[in-house]
Formats: structure tokens, sequence, C-alpha cells
């Protein structure tokens, strides 16, 4: 049996169902053209096809919850029938990235200390989901507490791109952008610290939002860098991310760095820019942003994609941020630091693992052998990192001197602003590199967030929207669209215009078909 | 050497024949708000072991502070009464370290910017003079859970086999109060340390934000002591004294590593900076465990919450509604009670003003609210060997029993048997009322019965009584008395025991 | 290089509760002291610009003082590596931490 077979000529409908966006998906289910539990069973199906084995699957997810997701989805069913009003996305099945707390799924961060852990609460971005009907498939891996760009750093193995399985799907959310691409969930939920949803999006072909700062409840988002985190969507086409982010946006009394502004009206954006005019619209490339270490494929279609901005009516100019060679120390100063207290909860004596203890080793030394244990290499380094430049002796010139970094970086973006509605970038320099290439240089792996940093540093709204494949490898692009804080809906409209324009053409096939997998099996 | 030195310190009239001592006092006070510093969970003493936690205040991955309001309102209240200035934009900051109670292993705390800062508090010292304590800062924080010790020998953190945690005191709100070195006290400083901690508690009684309760632990002082040689300017090295539990304490504490510190330095030793912990039986402190190495508490700013600024109105609302200081108070009250000079003071003395003044708050007649603590529980008081405020009653309490005794349900004999039960830890006053069956009798018939019984049994008496003799009826009361083992009102017994006799 | 030595690193791991092992530390005395020199790069900017914690546009956020409820113990508890009566049991501790 091979997936291709079954989905080619009159085959079953399950096929078709697992390409389709999740707004496409709603309206047939909201129509009663299919149901949400049909629509569910093909994901698992799809997830049952090309997730396994951790050693050479997808292996998008750590864990998959069948019964509850189909209860779930049973429920969105008879929901419809009752004829009441449902939420846009009710019944359409989505996959969350494993730092999220849930009641009835294990929360591990990828990481051996959190193994099995069972959280008593849900984050908030859940209740949401679960209040709006959608069904949640199961958690995706991630790197080990977020930290990563490739998910080679989750303790479970890592995920591979559903574009070529020996390439990384993107980190530390690469088990969300890898779902979403593989055709094993239409929508997925991520973490954003320095590009975990943005760069993942970029490297597998979907689209990936950070929403601005503030805009999404972070409560039960298990925490990395606390002033850097952002939960936000992924999804297959920008109205479906729209869709999803107004799902989870708003005010959160559980989080009080949410703010209280009215969430930007992202789905009306999303359709507005699908009608293709951007007649007006001040777009700017920041220059800073090419050169040294970037793909000349990534560069050849990120021009491309500036000039379908121009054709679309966009005044594109060229801007200067100076200040954004600062953003990758900054951000390897300040998330480490944030991170390295985070992490400390972690130590053994309420929840988790616990290593040594045998009667003889107190609780310092039994703390000091569980995280040893516990975390992996990237999380110690970073964690010692951030021990380090919060130090007594370090504070002034490394944590210090990062925060003073974050407000130029702040001042370039307001500059910037002034003359433009957005910023655009490549969302990464290079297509999805191989497994293994950059898993032992730590500096070389950093490199992947270079683009994506500087708005999680400012707090700004920003996005990966699919701009082609590299003519170097036939890899997926992606473009970044950089918006204003609290001006999310911008690069939405900017967004969704240049997706309706390449329709069928720069973006490709959504759901690659992954007939090399399926043969292997 | 220290050993001798520890056995025999100098006393601090010899102290300061050579050195000036400079003090510097930290105390804690647990906020009396009905949740924690940063969730929703009950702040309550002596609940349940882990019956009031949550993600948050049990650091749960994913969960997120949220400020207690009144909490802060409370502090900057804390502050106004302490003559300090409210900072326009302040923050939470975290301060990291890994200690098993503290379930996130950082306590958000305030650094750089505590939300009041450089005030005063000008003492009544016993003389009737006041000394200025200057206020350095004044901060928000939370507290840890407590630690249980299994195993050793004395239940105590060293020699224990392991430890069992209770989280229900960890994210109660904390504020801590900071003085600026007390300089030039001299022999006096003991007597000032006591006399700060005694008035900063009256005040933020006075304030009704913590129940200030040194043996519960709502309120904690660390005390700072080192010496300068006389005519220098330089401070001495300093230690910090710790677990000193009552105002005495404060005091011994001080006066004994002022002792100390003179013996080790007159003997050509150093003080080495450390913590110190203090024994109340002994009077004398002993060093902690040395850290192995400096505490690095890498402290910064708490990404989680946002900064608070106080506005200018807030801020004049809440010194506004500031209550009278309590020196003021004092006068006002000894003016209502009609009280002299001497019986005020004797009050002060006994550390009895507010605890008459709460029970008189709390319903009682003033006169019945001073008799009961400068008289019973003053005695009790003494032979338990603690001070009137560490009696564990509280002035409530106090008021239903006059209040008992007021109805009629009680003499007052057996009001005081009923102090002694709430003493005793026996519950409310009505709990032992009932517990041990207090109550006076006055169910009518049963006391008729037990006089008829009573005249049956003596009717040689009787008949006297009949006979017009009414002084015999006093034995037969006193065998009704004794039938009802005291719990009859006496005088209601005289009356039935003429009336059946007519 | 940023001067990060094995013996830094050791005390960082101290620090940070992490009982790192003597290869472990050849490994990440090496790491830290790149990055460390590649992140000092921060020094570069002037004294005078003010520092940016966080970017949340707002003050004074505070919630009402009403309880709310707490978790069932039985539940807290059952996530434990260890509990007994009703407490987290926890291997002997020592003094206070640095």
């Amino acid at each position: 049996m091979s997936w291709d077979t079954q989905r080619s000529g009159a085959g079953p409908v399950d096929s078709e169902l697992v390409s389709l966006d999740a707004a496409e998906l709603a309206r047939r289910i909201h129509a009663r053209e299919v149901s949400s539990v049909e629509v569910t069973r093909a994901h698992l199906e799809r997830i049952e096809a090309v997730d396994g084995p951790a050693e050479s699957g997808v292996h998008a997810f750590l864990h998959l919850d069948a019964d509850g997701a189909l209860a779930a989805a049973g429920a969105a069913d008879r929901a419809i029938a009752d004829g009441g009003p449902v939420s846009p996305l009710a019944g359409v099945p989505i996959a969350l990235k494993d730092n999220l707390t849930t009641t009835d799924m294990p929360t591990t961060c990828a990481s051996r200390i959190l193994e099995g852990w069972r959280p008593p609460y849900d984050a908030t971005v859940v209740t949401r989901l679960r209040a709006a009907g959608l069904v949640p498939l199961g958690k995706t891996n991630l790197d080990e507490f977020a930290m990563g760009s490739s998910t080679e750093n989750s303790a479970f193995g890592p995920s591979r791109n559903p574009w070529d399985l020996t390439r990384i799907p993107g980190g530390s959310g690469g088990g969300s952008s890898s779902a979403v691409a593989a055709g094993e969930s239409p929508l997925a939920l991520g973490s954003d610290t320095g590009g975990s949803i943005r760069q993942p999006g970029a490297v597998t072909g979907t689209v990936g939002v950070k929403p601005t700062y503030g805009t999404v409840s972070r409560y039960g988002l298990v925490a990395f860098s606390s002033s850097l985190d952002q939960i936000g969507p992924c999804a297959r086409s920008v109205l479906d991310a729209a869709l999803l982010h107004e799902v989870i946006g708003g005010k959160d009394a559980n989080d009080q760095t949410s703010v209280s502004a009215p969430l930007p009206p992202v789905v009306e954006a999303a359709q507005a820019g699908a009608r293709g005019d951007l007649a007006g619209v001040r777009v700017g490339v920041v220059s800073e942003f090419s050169g040294e270490g970037y793909h000349s494929g990534v560069l050849a279609a990120f021009t491309d994609a500036v000039r379908v901005l121009g054709e679309l009516g966009a005044d594109v100019v060229e801007v200067s941020c100076p200040s954004f060679a600062y953003a990758l120390p900054a951000y390897y100063l300040i998330a480490p630091s944030e991170a390295s207290s985070n992490l400390a909860r972690f130590d053994a004596m309420r929840y988790g693992l616990r290593v040594g203890d045998d009667g003889e080793h107190a609780a310092d030394e039994v703390m000091s052998l569980t995280r040893e244990a516990g975390f992996g290499a990237e999380v110690k380094r970073r964690i010692m990192i951030g021990t380090h430049a919060l130090s007594a002796g370090s504070y002034d010139a490394l944590y210090g001197k990062a925060q003073k970094a974050r407000t130029l970086i702040v001042r370039d973006f307001t500059a910037a602003f002034e003359t433009c509605d957005v910023l655009v970038s490549p969302t990464t320099p290079t297509t999805a590199f191989a497994i293994g290439e950059r898993s032992d240089d730590p500096l070389a792996m950093y490199l992947a967030d270079l683009c994506t940093i500087p708005s999680n540093l400012a707090g700004n709204a920003a996005l990966s929207v699919p701009c082609g494949r590299s003519a170097d490898d036939g890899l997926p692009v992606g473009l970044q669209v950089m918006a204003p804080a609290l001006a999310d809906d911008r690069a939405y409209r900017v967004a969704a215009a240049y997706e309706a324009a390449t329709a069928g053409s720069a973006a490709g096939p959504r759901i690659p078909e992954l007939r090399a997998l399926e043969t292997s099996r | 050497m220290t050993a001798t030195v520890e056995s025999a310190p100098y006393t601090v009239e010899e102290v300061c024949e050579h050195f000036d001592p400079v003090m510097g006092l930290e105390v804690h006070v647990e906020l009396n708000t009905d949740t924690k510093m940063f969730c929703g969970c009950a702040n309550a003493f002596g609940a349940e072991p882990n019956t009031n936690i949550c993600p948050v205040c049990l650091g749960l991955p994913g969960a997120l502070p949220r400020v207690n309001g009144t909490a802060v309102e409370s502090a900057i209240t804390i502050g106004l009464a302490l003559n300090c200035q409210v900072r326009e934009r302040s923050g939470f900051a975290r301060k990291n370290y890994f200690y098993p109670d503290m379930p996130k292993n950082f306590q958000i705390s305030q650094y750089e910017d505590p939300i009041v800062f450089d005030g005063y508090l000008d003492v009544p010292l016993d003389d009737g003079g006041t000394w200025r304590v200057e206020i350095e800062r004044a901060h928000m924080e939370e507290d840890t859970g407590k630690s249980l010790h299994i195993g050793g020998a004395t239940g105590r953190i060293h020699g224990a086999d392991y430890s069992l945690l209770d989280y229900n005191r960890a994210g109660v709100p904390l504020i801590e109060i900071v003085t600026k070195p007390i300089v030039g006290a001299g022999v006096r400083a003991p007597e000032v340390a006591r006399a700060y901690v005694t008035a900063l508690r009256d005040v933020l009684r006075g304030l009704a934000v913590s129940d200030v309760r040194m043996d519960q632990g709502s309120m904690r002082c660390d005390a700072n002591v080192s010496l300068k040689p006389k005519g220098t300017e330089e401070f001495g090295t300093r230690t910090e004294t710790k677990n000193v539990n009552s105002l005495r304490s404060v005091e011994r504490a001080v006066r004994y590593e002022m002792g100390r510190h003179a013996g080790v330095l007159l003997s050509g030793g150093t003080i080495r900076q450390e913590t110190r912990h203090f024994d109340e039986q002994s009077g004398t402190t002993s060093a902690g465990r040395p850290k192995e190495t400096f505490a690095d508490y890498r402290f910064f700013p708490e990404p989680d919450l946002p900064p608070l600024e106080p506005s200018r109105d807030w801020v004049e609302s809440l010194r506004a509604g500031l209550p009278e200081r309590p020196w003021e108070r004092r006068a006002r009250i000894q003016t209502e009670w009609g009280l002299s000079d001497e019986e005020l003071r004797d009050l002060v003395n006994a550390e009895a003003l507010d605890l008459v003044a709460d029970t008189v708050d709390a319903g009682a007649p003033p006169e019945a609210a001073r008799s009961w603590w400068v008289s019973y529980l003053a005695q009790q008081a003494n032979t338990a060997g603690v001070t009137l405020p560490e009696l564990a009653i509280t002035p409530v309490q106090v008021a239903r029993v006059v209040a008992l005794v007021g109805e009629g349900t009680l003499t007052n004999k057996l009001a005081r048997q009923v102090v002694d039960g709430v003493l005793a830890g026996e519950g409310e006053p009505d709990e032992v009322v009932s517990g041990r069956g207090l109550a006076v009798v006055s169910d009518e018939s049963a006391l008729t019965t037990a006089v008829d019984e009573a005249l049956a049994a003596q009717p040689d008496i009787a008949e006297k009584i009949r006979a017009g003799k009414t002084k015999a009826a006093g034995a037969i009361v006193g065998a009704v008395m004794k039938a009802t083992r005291g719990q009859a009102d006496a005088a209601r017994v005289q009356e039935l025991v003429l009336e059946r006799c007519r | 290089m940023s001067d990060i030595t094995r013996d830094d690193v050791a005390h960082l791991a101290r620090l940070a509760r992490l009982a790192v092992s003597d290869a472990e530390l050849d490994m990440f005395s090496a790491q830290i002291d790149a990055i460390v020199d590649t992140v000092s790069k921060v020094g570069e900017i002037p004294d005078d610009v003010p520092p940016t914690a966080q970017v949340v546009p707002q003050t004074n956020v505070v919630r009402p003082d009403t309880v709310e409820p707490s978790l069932p113990r039985d539940v807290v508890l059952a996530a434990a590596p260890a509990a007994e009566e009703g407490r987290f049991r926890v291997p002997r501790i020592l003094g206070e931490g640095a």
C-alpha cells in the first residue's frame, strides 16, 4: 500500500481532507458536508502513516490523544448539529507544541526532566481552543524547552522536514511546523522566543506568526525567556493563521503582561489582503538582512517576493537598522539569563524527574544530579551562560548591556516604522539544513534566528509566509513581514496579498507527498 | 578561643568603653491579606498542609504571578506611616537561589526600586524620650514554604534523615522594612532595638495590615550588629542574627552580639561576616553553617510583572486614610478611659494597651478589659515566661469571656477556667465552655431539685431557716454549690433556698 | 577570548545545580568561552543608553484580593516524586544554599 495510490483517482475522501486549509475544512464541517469526526480520523490516519517511526518518520508528535480527539470532534459535530452558534474553527483539528500545559495529555517540553508530567491545569490558549470547539490531536516535538533551531535538541529525537526527511524542520517548533506541512494537522500552536514559530514555518513552507508581545496569554506556556516568549499560530494559509490568532488572542487576567488593547483585526486584514491590492502600503526592506551567510537561492526568492509586492502597488524602500547587529548577542544574553531563572524550578522536589534519592545524598545534591541527568547539553549550556551573565561580576557588562541593546533595537524599529508600514526580510538566511550539520557548533546554529530575533527583543508583530523554493536546493523559503506592536493586521494584509498573488506558483504544493517515506514502510 | 569569649561576653557598658555599636534592623512582616502575594490562594495561618496551593505558588511550569492589589496598597500605607517617599516607578525583581522551601528557586522581591524608601520612625523609649530610627526602604516580596525535619535525634535540620515540605506559606505577602544604620545609641543600643521593633509593631497593628505576631512568625526580625572603635568612622564587620522571635529577644540578641564582638575584637580576633542564630533558651547566638561561596543572588527585573506607578491621587488618598499614630491614640485613650499617667504607663510597659484597646473594640467595657489583662492574664504570662502579646489568647477571645460573664453564663471563677482552656489550646471560649461543661447551671428546675435535696439531707438546718434564721441558708447554698461543682450562681441558689423554706 | 575558564564553568555549574562531568566541563568551557566572546559585542554600546527590561506598554496591573480555589492536594502530591503525611517528601536539607 502506498499513500500515493490511496489518494489518486476516486480514492477515499480523507486523502483530500488532510491537504485542505482550516478555513475550507471548517466550511465543510459547518455545512455538514463532512463531520469533524471524519476530518479528525483522516488526520489521525495520516499521522499513523507518516509520523513514525521516531527514527525515520516525520516524528512531529511526542504524544497523540486519538480518543480525546475523536471525543472532542464528536462534541463539535453535536454542537454544529444543534444549530447553535459555533466558533469559525469549531471541529478543526489542531496540534499543540509540547510546552503548553494540558490536563489531558503530558507536557514534557521534550525534556527528560519532565517526562510523563501531567499538569493539573490547561494553558489559557488551550482553554480557549477547547471553548472554540477545536480538536487537539496531540503534543508536538520541540527543541528541549524551546532552545534550538532544529528540534535536534529534543530529548526524544528530532522531527524531520516533510520536504526532505534528512533535513531539519526548523526549531524550536519543528514538530508543529512539520505536522502542518506533512498534512498531519491543518493547524498548530507554537511559541516564538527568537524565531521558533517563523523559522520552522519558513523551512517547511508553512505560515508562522509571532503576534505582538502581550496579545496572546502566556499562562500555561512553560517559560523559556519570559520577556520574549510569545505563543502564535502555525498554519497553511495566512487566513487560517488569522482565524486561529483570533481564537487564542486577547487579554487574560492570568497573565499580567497581557495587554488590554483590543486584538488587531487580523482576519479582516487577511481577507482584505487576499483581494490583492497593496496600493499606498510602504514596505521597507531591511538592508542589514543580506550578505554573508545568506544563501543565494534564499536572497533570490526574497528579491522576487519584493518585486511582487511592488507589482501589487506597495511602495518599496530600503531602510537601515544598524543596531540589529546587536540583536543576536543581546538575545543570547537575555534569553539564557531569564532561562537560568525560569528553569531553576526543575529541582526534583515537587514534580518531574528525581535522581540520586538514595538516603545518602542531601536535597542539594539530588537537585544537581537530577538537573545533570534531566537536561540536555544545550539547556545546560544556556543555563550556565545565563548564570554567568547575571552574576554580580558580569551583570553590567553582559546582561545590563544586552538591555541597552534592546533599547537601541526598539529605537531602530520605531524610526523604520515612521517611514514604513511594514518591514520585510528573508525569515532565515538559509533553507533547511541537514540533520547533524550544525549540532556540534552552537554559534552556527544560532545564526538561523538572525532575522527573527529583533522582533522578539522589540515585542512587535512578525510573521513568515512561504515565498517559493530556493533555486539552489528546491527547498521552501520564507518571507518575513514585520509590523509595529499592536499592528499585526498590517503584516497579515501584506502576507495575504503576497500569498494570493503567488498562489499555485511561488509557494508550490502545500503538502509534500512523502512518497519516499510511504514506500519504505 | 571563641568558646571562652562566647561564655563570658562583655557587658554593654564595658563594650561602650571601647566601641560604638552600629545596628541595622531588617523586619519581615506578613501581610494579613485574604490571598497570597501573587495568586488567589488563601493566606491563612495553620491550615492543613498543602491545601492552599495552586500552580502559581507551587511554581508549576507555565504558571505566572499576579500581583495582589491590596498587598501593594498595604505596602504603600506602611511606607506612608513610616514617613517614607513612594517611588514613582517601582518594579519587582527575581532573587535567585536554590532552596527546597522555595518552589521556583527564586523569590519575587524588589531590588533597586523598592516601592517606598527614605523614611523614619520616632521611637518612644522607656524613659519617655524618643529615638529617631531612619528607614532605608520597605519592599514587597513573597514568603517561602515550611519544612519539617524528620528523623535524627532532635527533629532539627542537622542530622535529619529527610524533610517534609508544606507550601501553604509559600507566596504569602511579606513586607521587608530595612533601617539605615543606627549609630550613636551606645549602651542603649539593645533598648533602642527593642523599642524600634515594638514601635514598628504598634504602628503596623494600628494600620491593621498584619497580625504582627512574632510567636507565629508573622513578624520576624534580623538584627545586624557591628562595632566601630571609638573615634573612628569606619563601620566594623557586621553579623546578621536571625531567629529572633520576641521583642525581648531583640534586645537580648543585640546585647549578646555586642558583647561577643567586643570579646573577639579586644582579644585581637576578627569578626567574620556571617549569619548567626539566636537561641532563646541560652540567650546566645551561634554561627550558621558556613556558606561554601558568597551568595550571588543574580537579581534581575521580573519579566512577568509590569512596573508599578502609583498615582499621586492614590497615594494621597491612602495618606488621608492613615489612622492616628499610636502615641496620639494613647493620649486619646487615656482621656476616654480616665486613666492616670501611672495606669497608662503600666499598661504600655506591660504591652497591654493595644490588647486592652482591641478588647474594648471587640465589645468589652474598658474597666473589665483592663482588669483581665493587667491581673489574671498578666499572672498567666508571668508564669509562662512570655509577654502579654505572646499569650495564646486574642483580645476578641477575652472580649467574648467578658461578654459571657456579663450575660450570666459564667461566674468570674468559671471565666478564669475558660481563659485557662483557651490558653491551653482548647479552642474558642464557647468551645471551652461546652468542652469543659463550665456554664453556670441556670436550669431552674435542676437547681430547685438540688436545693430540695440539700434541704432534705439536712432537715435541722432547713428547720432553722423556716424559723427565720436566714443566715443558716449559707450551709445549704454551700452544699448546692458543691453538688453542682461550682457552676451554679450562688446568689440565685440563696434566693431559691429562702423561697423553698418560705 | 572572553577568559571563561574551566574553573569558572565549574563554579557556574555549582551555582546552577548541575553536576557536570569532567568531559562536559572541557566541552562547555570551550563553547561557553566562544559564545560569551561573541555576545560580548554588546559591550560596545554606550553606558548612557537606558535599559529595556520589558516591552509591555502598561503599568499597575493588579488583581483583587479575592480567594480563588486551590488545587486538590491529592492531585498535586500524586505528581510528586515522594510524599508523606500530606507533604512533599524530599531528601535531607543542609542549611541555606547560596
